[in-house]
């Protein structure tokens, strides 16, 4: 095992099950899963083999049954609420598969939006690096357009950069391309490769789309709540 | 974006002006509220305070007579049967009231104090021949108390040697007018020749029809109180106090003491069921206003549940996002507040230009007070917050997984 600082993630035995009694039924049976600084990882699997319950309770947006989460070497289990939100917010970002902007705000205010939450007022420093974040992802021209102005692609890119705002250790896509043609899925997988490579950021991406999980540099495959492949690319 | 707000207040603003027409829906409901209440407010006091000027037109706050005369039987033991008679309370005096004035008008809370010697006595003019009251003043002190210069319809305030000024009905009984002379004659055969030298309306037709006001010295040499008068009227600063500060006076001077709040009891009583009545139906407008401002957020939190979620995943706190939602309360009901306050200032103009005397003189003056549209805001604002406490605990309870995916 390389050094154990450059674990950005470590999960160890995650169980998660909804529910109680005996309508208690388990999602995920025991996950374990490392993911190191830098690294490029799709998770694939079918429709209901438990993707998107894993994805949340790595983004801490959900606390697992049991089993230990580390982000950073952080215990996540010894967290509450408040601790989850700030680590949440330092470590973490995310790129929906519906980009998720919030309308009311401006491409640029979306982007620097992390950094306002934390700091709790605007500054010029957070539209600085927002507005840098929106020229390397093409959009340099549409800062000020209110984000329901943007074209989906357009969207989605101010989706990447408003992840990357904060400088996270670990990026979060889930399906950030499916809702886009092949043209526009291209760019935008092209644009999260260019961050992982510049900045070392680790990313882990759930997607559908074989030809871009055969682009990762790691996949991981799920199924009925269990890790059954973890493999580079090529042919299994 | 403005770099001095805070980001709850951006996302406030901002997502209140996202959903304008709700915003402006809601904005002017509670405008309407508030337009009610403070319309009211201002009518309410405009009205009781122009009511109690009208009662008080020909009365004083607080009037001052000698101690009740009471029967002191000499022997007073069990074994003697004793019946005793009330007696009849006798025009008197009351004693150092020289001494008593200048004492009372050292104290801060009195405004004026006027001695006045009065007692009954007929007016004669020709066959006329009328049951008046001689109010025996001296003009300068008795105008503070009231404002009789104000009143008056002819002539002028003089009440010196021979000289007499009489209400307007009291004129008409006896057919007389400035410059006339009338007899007075008391009970006990003193009379004396006055000329009249004004006419005032006090706006009480009783007062109008029973008051002759005339010098001290002429009532007092009138009523056989030489040097005495029989009561001193008082005029305060403050209406309200009127009853404690009698109570006071009482108790220190020894003299009896009825302030205006106990001999018009009645009318007192009316005014404060008035006061209650309207404090209730202001409550319940408060509390409808109150009731649409939740019902809209409560919806603008369903509406808005995916971006709560994306906050939350940016790592908004809950503590966060429940301060955006209360600010929106509080932003509605602000300017909801500003909103009705100049709605009420229009209603009130409006009034005024319709409801007249029948001589075209506006009924009475009331205006919408700064201090009210604060209390207004200040209020509005309170309420708007208090009701977005519901909608805001449910916007940071809310699972932002669910959100998200929802």
């Amino acid at each position: 095992m390389a050094e154990p600082d450059d674990r950005v993630l470590h999960l160890a035995g995650i169980r998660k099950s909804y529910g109680s009694g005996e309508v208690e039924s388990e999602i995920l049976h025991g996950i374990d899963l490392t993911l190191r600084r830098g690294e490029f990882a799709a998770l694939i699997g079918p429709s209901g083999s438990g993707k998107s319950t894993l994805l949340n309770l790595i983004g801490l947006l959900d606390r697992p049954t049991a089993g230990q989460l580390h982000i950073d070497g952080e215990d996540s289990g010894r967290l509450d609420d408040t601790g989850l939100t700030r680590l949440r917010g330092q470590r973490i970002g995310f790129v929906f598969q519906h980009h998720h902007l919030i309308p009311a705000f401006t491409a640029e205010e979306n982007v620097a939006m992390p950094l306002l939450v934390a700091r709790g007022r605007p500054d010029a420093e957070m539209f600085a690096r927002a507005g840098r974040l929106l020229d390397q992802v093409g959009l340099a021209d549409r800062k000020r357009h209110l984000a329901n102005r943007l074209s989906g692609g357009q969207q989605q890119r101010v989706a990447i950069a408003r992840a990357l705002v904060t400088d996270p250790s670990l990026v979060l896509a889930d399906e950030p391309t499916g809702n886009l043609d092949t043209h526009s899925a291209d760019d935008v997988f092209a644009l999260l490769r260019e961050f992982n490579r510049r900045q070392h950021t680790t990313f882990l991406i759930v997607t559908h789309d074989p030809r871009l999980a055969a682009r990762c540099d790691r996949i991981v495959e799920l199924v009925d709540g269990r890790i059954v492949a973890d493999r580079p690319p090529g042919p299994a | 974006m403005k770099t001095w707000l805070p980001f709850e207040w951006i996302a406030a603003v901002r997502f209140l002006r996202e959903g304008r027409m709700q915003s402006l829906l809601i904005i002017v409901g509670v405008g309407v509220g508030v337009a009610v209440i403070v319309f009211m407010s201002a009518l309410l006091s405009g009205l009781q305070a122009n009511l109690i000027k009208r009662t008080l037109s020909s009365q004083a706050h607080i009037t001052l007579l000698p101690p009740e005369e009471i029967a002191r039987p000499q022997q007073a033991t069990d074994a003697t049967a004793l019946r005793l008679q009330k007696q009849a309370q006798r025009l008197r005096a009351i004693d150092q009231w020289q001494t008593l004035r200048d004492r009372l008008e050292t104290w801060p809370e009195i405004a004026a104090v006027s001695p006045v010697a009065s007692g009954p006595a007929f007016a004669v003019r020709g066959e006329a021949n009328k049951a008046i009251t001689v109010v025996g003043i001296e003009p300068e002190r008795y105008n503070r108390v009231i404002s009789l210069a104000e009143r008056l319809t002819a002539g002028q305030l003089r009440v010196g040697a021979g000289e007499a000024v009489i209400g307007i009905e009291l004129a008409r009984d006896l057919g007389a007018e400035v410059g006339d002379k009338l007899r007075l004659s008391a009970a006990d055969g003193r009379s004396d020749t006055l000329t009249v030298t004004g006419l005032f309306d006090l706006g009480n037709k009783g007062v109008n029809a029973r008051n002759v006001y005339v010098g001290l010295r002429t009532a007092q040499s009138l009523l056989d109180l030489v040097g005495g008068v029989s009561s001193i009227d008082l005029a305060l600063h403050d209406l309200d106090l009127a009853e404690q500060l009698a109570r006071r006076i009482a108790g220190e001077i020894g003299l009896t003491a009825d302030s205006w709040i106990k001999t018009n009891a009645q009318f007192v009583t009316a005014l404060t069921s008035q006061r209650v009545s309207s404090n209730v139906i202001r409550f319940f407008i408060a509390l409808s206003v109150a009731f649409g401002i939740a019902s809209v957020l409560v919806v603008s939190v369903i509406q808005r549940g995916k971006e709560i979620g994306i906050l939350r995943a940016m790592g908004a706190t809950q503590a966060q996002m429940r301060r955006i939602f209360l600010l929106q309360g509080g932003i509605v009901g602000f300017f909801g507040s500003l909103l009705g306050s100049a709605l009420a200032w229009s209603f009130l103009m409006l009034w005024q230009l319709l409801a007249r005397n029948p001589d075209g003189t506006p009924m009475f003056v009331i205006g919408v007070e700064p201090g009210l549209v604060a209390l207004a805001a200040g209020g509005a604002s309170l309420v708007g917050i208090l009701s977005a406490l519901l909608p805001a605990r449910r916007a940071a309870q809310l699972d932002p997984v669910v959100a998200i995916r929802g």
